[in-house]
């Protein structure tokens, strides 16, 4: 046998070289930490990824930036720098500031443009790319549901930002996905008997509803809850989104009949429905001998700012508000207040909560694993994250707490102060059975 | 009858919106031969104009209370504002009438605006097809959008009309009909008068002014008047600014109506080239009668009456009317013979 050295030809390198291709060409995710281990993900190093997918661009892109705001404070707090915010207050005293499992928490962002597709594909590339363990945040009921669903077939946790539709946790509920926010059926039982004292009963009532998900369903438990004493809906029209300039759709309310208006509308499209509405002199009409009334059953202190004027004296829900002067809201107010010189919204409360309530989850599971997390959250009861006694309940993957019925006020001191809080409806009053919306968990996936 | 006499008022003053602004995207059509994407965004910086003012003449001066918190600790900061404590009762008025008074800031921002867009970028793309004019101009949308987000944010920005026009007219009693049957915003019925003022003033220019005759001129044979020894590329250069006067004020005086944000430019814009198109290219008058048909349309369109029969009418009738004018008359209705039909 004779050992030759074969020189090196053209041949050889182009096999080489495509050999070499392919393996470099191969995605990262069959070869590195994203399989490699007993879930997808598993931080191998001593950090462990979060994927903050929150609208950056677009028409919640105010909103997004306060709930990235929140992660990062969120973050701070985990890993023990900060004043430390709401982990002060949490009754869980899982975490001790010193990350999560022993691991520092480090974080990338997605932009989701309140767009489906674009949040997926962000989602996606968070998880492929950057090996988050758990996806979380978002504006939207149509995008959280579709990155909830992603984040069930990719085998991740997704821990819902601001989304109102009962979908999210009724219809098209995951096992995967939780979230803490409230819903639409939540509001309607909050609103209704607030509605019920301050306008009485037999009102005729007219609904313009967004066209799509969270507007049906805001609709509906609205009628739900206000009909049984005598709120008959005289007309429910539906809008497209982003619709600009309401003027055709609130013309016919003024002689239909109606004395009431809801406005199933969120984000710009509710800052235009309700100040053109007010424009139209809704507000101080008469009709069947009772004074005109407007509602809208979602508010938030970022469209009250938009709205201006036009929110005074109006009804609405919110999920948690800056003046609650709880010890968990007021450590969160002045957390993010002496960080970022304005208070919270409600989107950056439910989205640093979130962050909270998985970090502590995966800390007393003592895994990142999706299925241990999962298990760990579900059925949890907790208090000092702003809301009172809280239930993860175990059924939905739904948080039941105490929800807060918000007025216009009439004479805000500040920019800030736009909402007063006129009721807190105990977390009795708003609970419902878990199959009533619907829905199948599923089994857990954790991606291998 | 109510109803009818409600939508119809609604249809105009939706029309005069949708005119304003066709009709700077005709003139600059007509006279440059340009499609001009990005003149939805000059209405967005001529509702920013009013918004800027509004925050310049709203300035406060802030000084802090060492005595008070805030909720999250922080001293408490007092702000005064500086035209209140600077001019007393014309400071207060000129607040109030903040929407009106921006147009004396929009109209030269805008000629400006109007003016270096057009040498700056424009001219470049006049002998270039139109499909990289549109590019360019909706390029260049997107950038002025994106400049106004990142400093006012994405948040609409509301505005508010004079005390003297809030509210809304009770138009019934006034006519001796039902009290509180005929409601229309004050201020809607102030926009509808400005529009029918200022495509009175833009048609009396271009009809009665030497300049305007040279511009018709212009447009009708660009070649000629050149040779006559006339710069018709200054006039166009002018009639380009003022078009982006048109659609500045046009933002500004809307601005009480719907509160702007960096996005509004964009939602007038697709409909207003519809508008254009079943007008006719190039046609000013095809432009005005365009804006307020389809205006109106829209409006009895959106009638829960006509929606139980034809469900989702209000959002296609615009573009079914154009595309019955494309096919059966593709000058549209008051376009010259020969223009876009091959």
């Amino acid at each position: 046998m004779t050992l030759t050295r074969k020189p090196l030809s053209r041949r050889s390198i182009l096999r080489s070289g495509a050999a070499g291709g392919l393996v470099l060409a191969t995605p990262t995710i069959f070869t590195s930490r994203a399989w490699s281990a007993g879930y997808l993900n598993e931080p191998m190093g001593d950090t462990v990824t979060l994927g903050f997918n929150v609208p950056q661009t677009g028409a919640y892109a105010d909103e997004g930036a306060d709930e990235l705001r929140a992660y990062q404070l969120a973050v701070k707090h985990l890993n023990g720098e900060g004043d430390g915010g709401m982990l002060n207050t949490f009754s869980s005293k899982a975490l001790g500031g010193n990350g999560v499992n022993g691991k520092k928490v480090a974080f990338v962002t997605g932009d989701t443009q309140t767009k489906s597709d674009a949040a997926r594909a962000s989602a996606k590339r968070m998880i492929e790319k950057d090996g988050a363990v758990m996806i979380t945040g978002g504006s939207s009921s149509g995008v959280a549901i579709a990155v909830q669903s992603l984040c069930q077939e990719a085998g991740v946790i997704f821990m819902a930002g601001l989304t109102h539709s009962n979908d999210t946790t009724g219809k098209d509920r995951r096992a995967n996905g939780f979230r803490h926010f409230f819903n639409t059926e939540m509001s309607g039982a909050a609103l209704a008997p607030v509605l019920k004292n301050a306008y009485g009963e037999g009102r005729k009532v007219y609904h313009l509803t967004a066209d799509y998900t969270w507007g049906w369903s805001q609709e509906g438990s609205i009628q739900k809850y206000t009909e049984p004493f005598g709120w008959e809906t005289v007309a429910a029209v539906r809008t497209p989104v982003g619709a600009g300039d309401y003027s055709q759709y609130i013309t016919p309310i003024l002689n239909s009949g109606a004395d009431t208006l809801v406005l199933n509308h969120y984000g710009k499209d509710m800052v235009n429905s309700l100040s053109q509405a007010v424009q139209f002199g809704l507000r101080d009409k008469e009709v069947n001998g009772k004074p005109f009334v407007i509602v809208v059953p979602l508010f938030s202190r970022l469209m009250a700012q938009g709205a201006g004027d036009a929110i005074k004296g109006i009804f609405g829900s919110t999920n948690w508000h800056w003046s609650l002067q709880d010890a968990g809201s007021q450590a969160f107010v002045k957390s993010f207040g002496q960080e970022y010189g304005f208070p919270p919204s409600q989107a950056a409360h439910t989205c640093y909560v979130q962050a909270l309530l998985y970090a502590d989850a995966a800390q007393r599971a003592g895994t990142f694993m999706p299925s241990a997390v999962g298990a760990a959250l579900e059925g949890f009861e907790f208090d000092g994250l702003g809301n009172g006694p809280t239930l993860y309940r175990a059924a939905d993957h739904q948080c039941f707490k105490d929800v807060l019925v918000v007025k216009g006020k009439e004479n805000p001191s500040s920019q800030f102060d736009l909402l007063e809080v006129v009721e807190i409806t105990p977390r009795a009053q708003v609970e419902y059975p878990a199959d009533m919306l619907g829905g199948e968990l599923g089994s857990y996936n954790n991606g291998v | 009858m109510d109803v009818l006499l409600l939508q119809l008022l609604n249809g105009l003053d939706k029309g005069g919106a949708y005119a304003l602004i066709a009709l700077g995207l005709t003139l600059i059509f007509g006279t440059l031969g340009v499609v001009n994407f990005a003149h939805g965004a000059l209405f967005m910086l001529g509702a920013f104009c009013a918004v800027s003012f509004n925050k310049l003449i709203t300035l406060q001066k802030i000084t802090i209370d060492p005595t008070k918190t805030t909720a999250w600790g922080s001293p408490l900061e007092v702000r005064t504002p500086y035209a209140e404590a600077m001019f007393g009762d014309f400071g207060i008025w000129i607040v109030n009438y903040s929407v009106p008074v921006s147009i004396l800031l929009a109209i030269p921002v805008m000629l400006l605006v109007g003016f270096v867009m057009e040498r700056g970028l424009i001219k470049h793309f006049y002998n270039r097809p139109h499909a990289d004019q549109i590019l360019v101009t909706f390029g260049l949308a997107i950038v002025l959008q994106e400049i106004i987000k990142a400093i006012f944010g994405a948040n609409p920005l509301p505005q508010t009309a004079p005390d003297a026009v809030r509210g809304a007219a009770d138009i019934g009693a006034m006519l001796g009909l039902q009290a509180g049957a005929i409601v229309y915003p004050w201020w809607r019925m102030v926009y509808l008068l400005f529009a029918a003022g200022i495509i009175a003033g833009v048609f009396a220019f271009l009809q009665f002014t030497t300049f305007g005759m040279v511009v018709r001129a212009g447009m009708a044979d660009r070649e000629t008047v050149g040779l006559l020894g006339i710069n018709i590329e200054r006039r166009f250069t002018i009639v380009f600014a003022i078009a982006a006067v048109v659609a500045g004020l046009a933002g500004v005086m809307y601005t009480p109506i719907l509160p702007p944000d960096y996005h509004i430019g964009m939602d007038f814009l697709v409909l207003s080239f519809v508008v254009v198109v079943v007008g006719g290219m190039g046609s000013l008058p095809g432009a005005v009668a365009a804006g307020f048909l389809l205006g109106i349309l829209q409006s009895f369109a959106s009638m829960n009456e006509v929606k139980e029969i034809l469900p989702g009418i209000d959002q296609i009738i615009i573009y079914l009317v154009a595309v019955v004018i494309l096919l059966v008359r593709p000058r549209g209705l008051m376009g010259r013979r020969g223009v876009m039909e091959n």
